[in-house]
């Protein structure tokens, strides 16, 4: 458009299209830039509507309580003692059958043996879980050298479940316990530092002593 | 450039000498007329080459091949070239076969097993099907690093193929989650074991990590929907990405060309001694 007059800026982008035909004097933001703008945030809204719903629904057990408190009856009082463990099974969750189901050792406390935290009540019985703190592998209980073991990668708890070698960076879980009409019940887990000071479980491989505690946060899963 | 010749059992053959020529049905009979009826074997040919034709003129089919397939490469170009070409071949193959084992398949928990065990023992070449996807598997990942390893030692990774060496260490990783998704997959003790330790070390992650073993699990426990949650991934997400960089990986290929062999000396060198 050689006659149209040269009032306005040529460079700006709103208005590239102001030589086309229709195009009238004064614009500021030309049909052809508004319509591209129109069809880009329909286009985007349009994405957004299913985008965002389906991203929610998958991430939305993140941040959901997704296992319920569930009081297990593992035995009598009287099945247990305050100085050795009895492995017992319990089902972490009942709904995947078998894979669900895992060991635990259970004890009475034991004032002798058990630290008391304080500020923190300690558990009428002591219910290590097996699941390894390395990377989550099933430990045993060598009775004869009163050590957890893992098979994994040679992780060594003591019979606190402290940790004594191997890569293990935190001691082994336990769960919270109580006894109720001469039941034994266990409730949740718990994780615990190397103080054995009791911190909301976290996954294995999650460190809780010094700075380290601070780059692994507890979640609203658990 | 012309499009390569048809195969030789549709190609017309060429009368032998002394043989009557108007056999040879068509145009060479007097006076431009068919001296006999054009026989089956015409018919076909001629209506398979008027499909390819329309199906050509109406997409571009033929001038885009021959970009794409009769490209110039340089001086050298060897077996090792052959890599990549070989890696896309095994997902097409693990592909194919994921598809047909899915129809036997069962992603639930209590079924898993069965259902995998069934394929492997009952379903007519089932063991064959499962056998292939699961040395496929490991036959693809070894080729995708040899292909890796192709790229860097000829310095094929450089300008201006920087782009394509990122496209294909994002395949690698995506490939490697496949590898951890369908392990989980036959869910017996190896898998599900396995996979409780492959969480955990997405779990040892500072910050995110926690969370994205959250994602994995679909919650703080290996639960009932752990399961469903890798097979998506597997079957679904992780293949479609695949799918979609290996065309992205692919156009870049052929835009940009591919590289000389290291040890291939550019053929300038004697005139740029000369200039100094």
């Amino acid at each position: 458009m050689a006659d149209s007059p040269q009032k306005f800026d040529k460079k700006s982008r709103y208005t590239e299209g102001r030589g086309i035909a229709g195009a009238f004097e004064g614009e500021t933001v030309t049909r052809r830039r508004l319509m591209e703008g129109t069809a880009l945030a329909v286009g985007g809204v349009a994405t957004m509507a299913f985008a965002l719903p389906g991203l929610g629904f998958a991430l939305g057990p993140l941040f959901e309580k997704t296992n319920p408190t569930r009081w297990q009856d593992v035995g009598a009082e009287g099945d247990f003692n305050d100085v050795s463990y009895v492995p017992r099974v319990m089902n972490i969750d009942p709904e995947i059958g078998d894979a669900g189901k895992t060991t635990i050792y259970v004890r009475k406390f034991n004032r002798d043996i058990d630290k008391v935290v304080e500020g923190q009540d300690s558990q009428p019985y002591v219910v290590i879980s097996t699941r390894c703190a390395h990377l989550g592998c099933p430990v045993r209980y060598i009775q004869a050298s009163q050590k957890f073991v893992c098979p994994c990668h040679g992780g060594v708890y003591d019979s606190q479940g402290k940790v004594q070698g191997g890569p293990p960076v935190r001691p082994l879980d336990r769960f919270y316990t109580k006894a109720v009409a001469g039941r034994v019940l266990v409730g949740d887990r718990f994780s615990l530092n190397s103080q054995l000071e009791r911190f909301s479980p976290r996954d294995p491989s999650n460190h809780l002593d010094g700075l380290w505690q601070y780059i692994y946060p507890s979640r609203p899963t658990t | 450039m012309k499009l390569p010749s048809p195969p030789r059992a549709l190609r017309r053959s060429p009368p032998k000498p002394g043989e009557d020529e108007r056999r040879n049905g068509g145009r060479d009979g007097r006076n431009g007329a068919p001296a006999t009826k054009p026989g089956a074997k015409e018919h076909a040919v001629e209506g398979v080459a008027s499909v390819v034709g329309w199906l050509d003129e109406r997409t571009g089919t033929s001038p885009f091949l021959r970009g794409f397939l009769y490209r110039k490469v340089p001086k050298g170009t060897n077996w090792f070239y052959t890599l990549g070409s070989a890696t896309m071949f095994a997902f097409l193959s693990q592909a194919v076969t994921g598809v047909f084992l899915a129809m036997y398949y069962e992603p639930d928990s209590s079924r898993a097993y069965e259902s995998a065990s069934r394929i492997t023992n009952e379903v007519f070449l089932g063991e064959f099907v499962r056998g292939m996807h699961r040395w496929g598997s490991t036959v693809m990942i070894i080729l995708i690093f040899l292909h890796m390893g192709r790229t860097f030692f000829f310095g094929a990774y450089k300008y201006p193929r920087e782009l394509n060496w990122i496209i294909g260490v994002v395949l690698i990783v995506l490939t490697l989650m496949m590898g951890l998704t369908g392990y989980l997959l036959p869910f017996d003790q190896r898998s599900f074991w396995a996979t409780v330790v492959a969480v955990n070390l997405n779990a040892s992650g500072p910050i995110v990590g926690p969370y994205l073993a959250d994602f994995l699990r679909v919650g703080s426990e290996f639960g009932p929907t752990t399961i469903s949650r890798f097979y998506a991934l597997h079957m679904l997400a992780i293949p479609g990405l695949i799918a979609a960089l290996i065309g992205a990986h692919l156009y870049l290929v052929a835009k940009l060309g591919t590289t000389a062999p290291p040890w291939l000396k550019a053929e300038k060198k004697d005139l740029l001694r000369e200039e100094v």
